[in-house]
């Protein structure tokens, strides 16, 4: 799984990045099994994997957002930095993977009454958007492969992978209108989203090249 | 020579093999780590509380629940968010001395210790189902004193109509009041005709021993029909008025936790339904029972009232 650097085809030295990032972002998913086979989840230990399952999805997605404000950063402090869109897809899929079990986990605890799940998709308002935000995580995680974008043609590709944007407002949405008192998470969370929004429309703005922003202004 | 003629380019030395992996072995540790940090809530108190040896009464088909449940896993937000920090917590409280006062629209105020109240009124048993409006429940074998025979004790006024119950706030000990969780102190309330009715329940201990300080020790209110927030801990003060008491719990949020906030699985919570509920210790979910299944002792109480504008 390691990267090989294309110019000069040797290892590439931050490619075990990527690396550590899956076997990294996969071991808390080893964990939550072990500690709920050896009964450490405590005495509600469903509601609790749902909790941690979904911020680690939140996490995840957080992070992969941030990949692209990183680059930008790191070329404006003059570091050429490839290694963020390397581990970017990576961080997304498993964002998606513990949206999965984050659901999976709700349809356990809920019971398996489709019914309830629909009434509760429909009528309350914080599963609608995790439920949206789910969908798209879903879908972004299925066309994240090289053959998707050739199938899809780039442009329209793109255009769907920019929804990872609204995925992330989505579920710092959920994840607000969730919990029921201590908003410190939520507020975590968006500083985090807003700060990579932030960055990327200031950093990219003066990175344009000088032509094209006097043509705007223009 | 041309460098891409040498057939040794594309060879990874040993070091660097062995750097790579480290590397990667760090971290993926090191990120794993980050991970749970960050998404790991505490699971079991540190410091369990001792088991009593007498044996438990039994709610008929409706077992106690384990004593690890009903002391580690705790809402008090005194001490904190998580479950489990009350019973991380609440140690450094201390419940001796402690008096609470019976006041307000009374002929006979009253300020007693613990050890006299309990000497004037003798504590029972009484094992009632507990349930959290969060959607959880578990039963407790709660030991305590009746808390229409505390009020009668005072005399009040024909003009008392509702109860209104202070708790302790005291951020020197209480890390939730030091952090303004919620607008301390925490203020509970009853109707005069619920505070009287012999269900209604003053809680000195549990099982026959003192209440463990998670729970609410010395002294804390058990209403069995009404959702589990309704049992203000460690109550300081009794005051009987005329107006509905301002609680606290309905100031913050008044669209989700009503000041009745009596169980009913018609009544939704705004953002879950509350017709089923998990027993703690079981996977599954079972139905919710209207007023938790005491119906048949308190449903007059709310004759003729609509219970969806009253919840």
């Amino acid at each position: 799984m390691s990267t090989l650097n294309a110019k000069t085809q040797k290892p590439a030295s931050d490619g075990w990045i990527k690396d550590a990032v899956v076997w990294g972002g996969l071991l808390p998913t080893v964990i939550l099994v072990w500690d709920a086979l050896t009964g450490q989840l405590g005495a509600n230990p469903l509601q609790r994997a749902e909790q941690q399952t979904g911020v680690l999805a939140l996490a995840m997605l957080l992070l992969s957002l941030s990949c692209t404000p990183l680059r930008l950063l790191g070329s404006k402090l003059g570091q050429k930095w490839v290694w963020p869109i390397r581990v970017r897809k990576h961080l997304g899929l498993l964002s998606a993977w513990y949206a999965f079990v984050h659901v999976v986990i709700y349809v356990l605890d809920k019971g398996l009454i489709p019914s309830q799940w629909w009434y509760d998709i429909l009528k309350r308002p914080y599963i609608t958007v995790g439920f949206l935000a789910l969908l798209i995580l879903v879908t972004l995680a299925f066309t994240s492969g090289k053959d998707a974008v050739r199938r899809m043609g780039f442009k329209r590709w793109e255009a769907l992978h920019r929804l990872t944007y609204l995925a992330g407002v989505l579920v710092v949405v959920h994840y607000w209108w969730a919990v029921k008192k201590d908003l410190t998470g939520p507020i975590v969370a968006l500083v985090v989203l807003l700060l990579g929004f932030a960055a990327r429309a200031l950093i990219r703005n003066r990175m344009k090249p000088r032509a094209e922003r006097k043509q705007k202004e223009v | 020579m041309n460098d891409d003629n040498n057939p040794l380019k594309d060879r990874r030395t040993r070091r660097d093999v062995l750097r790579q992996g480290i590397l990667t072995v760090t971290g993926a540790v090191g990120f794993a780590a980050v991970l749970e940090a960050l998404s790991r809530s505490p699971s079991t108190p540190s410091s369990p509380v001792p088991r009593p040896t007498r044996p438990v009464a039994a709610v008929p088909g409706d077992p106690v629940s384990a004593w690890e449940d009903i002391t580690g896993y705790n809402n008090y937000y005194e001490f904190g968010l998580e479950k489990t920090d009350p019973a991380r917590l609440a140690g450094q409280l201390v419940t001796e001395p402690w008096t609470v006062t019976i006041d307000g629209m009374v002929q006979k105020p009253l300020t007693l210790d613990i050890a006299t109240l309990m000497k004037r009124f003798p504590p029972e048993d009484r094992t009632y189902r507990m349930r959290c409006v969060e959607g959880w429940s578990k039963v407790v074998p709660w030991w305590g004193i009746p808390l229409g025979q505390v009020i009668k004790a005072a005399n009040p006024t024909s003009g008392a109509r509702y109860v209104k119950f202070t708790a302790l706030a005291d951020p020197e000990v209480m890390p939730g009041v030091r952090a303004g969780v919620l607008d301390f102190p925490y203020i509970e309330g009853l109707r005069m005709d619920e505070a009287m009715h012999p269900l209604t329940l003053l809680a000195v201990g549990i099982d026959g021993q003192p209440l463990p300080k998670q729970n609410g020790a010395p002294l804390r209110l058990v209403v069995p029909w009404k959702y589990g927030f309704k049992n203000i801990k460690a109550i300081v003060k009794i005051t009987l008025q005329a107006e509905q008491p301002t609680t606290t719990w309905s100031t913050i949020a008044p669209n989700e936790y009503g000041f009745y906030a009596n169980v009913n699985p018609e009544v939704d919570h705004p953002r879950w339904s509350q017709a089923t509920e998990r027993r703690l210790g079981e996977l599954g979910r079972r139905e919710t029972l209207m007023f938790n299944g005491y119906a048949r002792e308190v449903q007059d109480l709310y004759a003729g009232m609509d219970l969806r504008r009253f919840f």
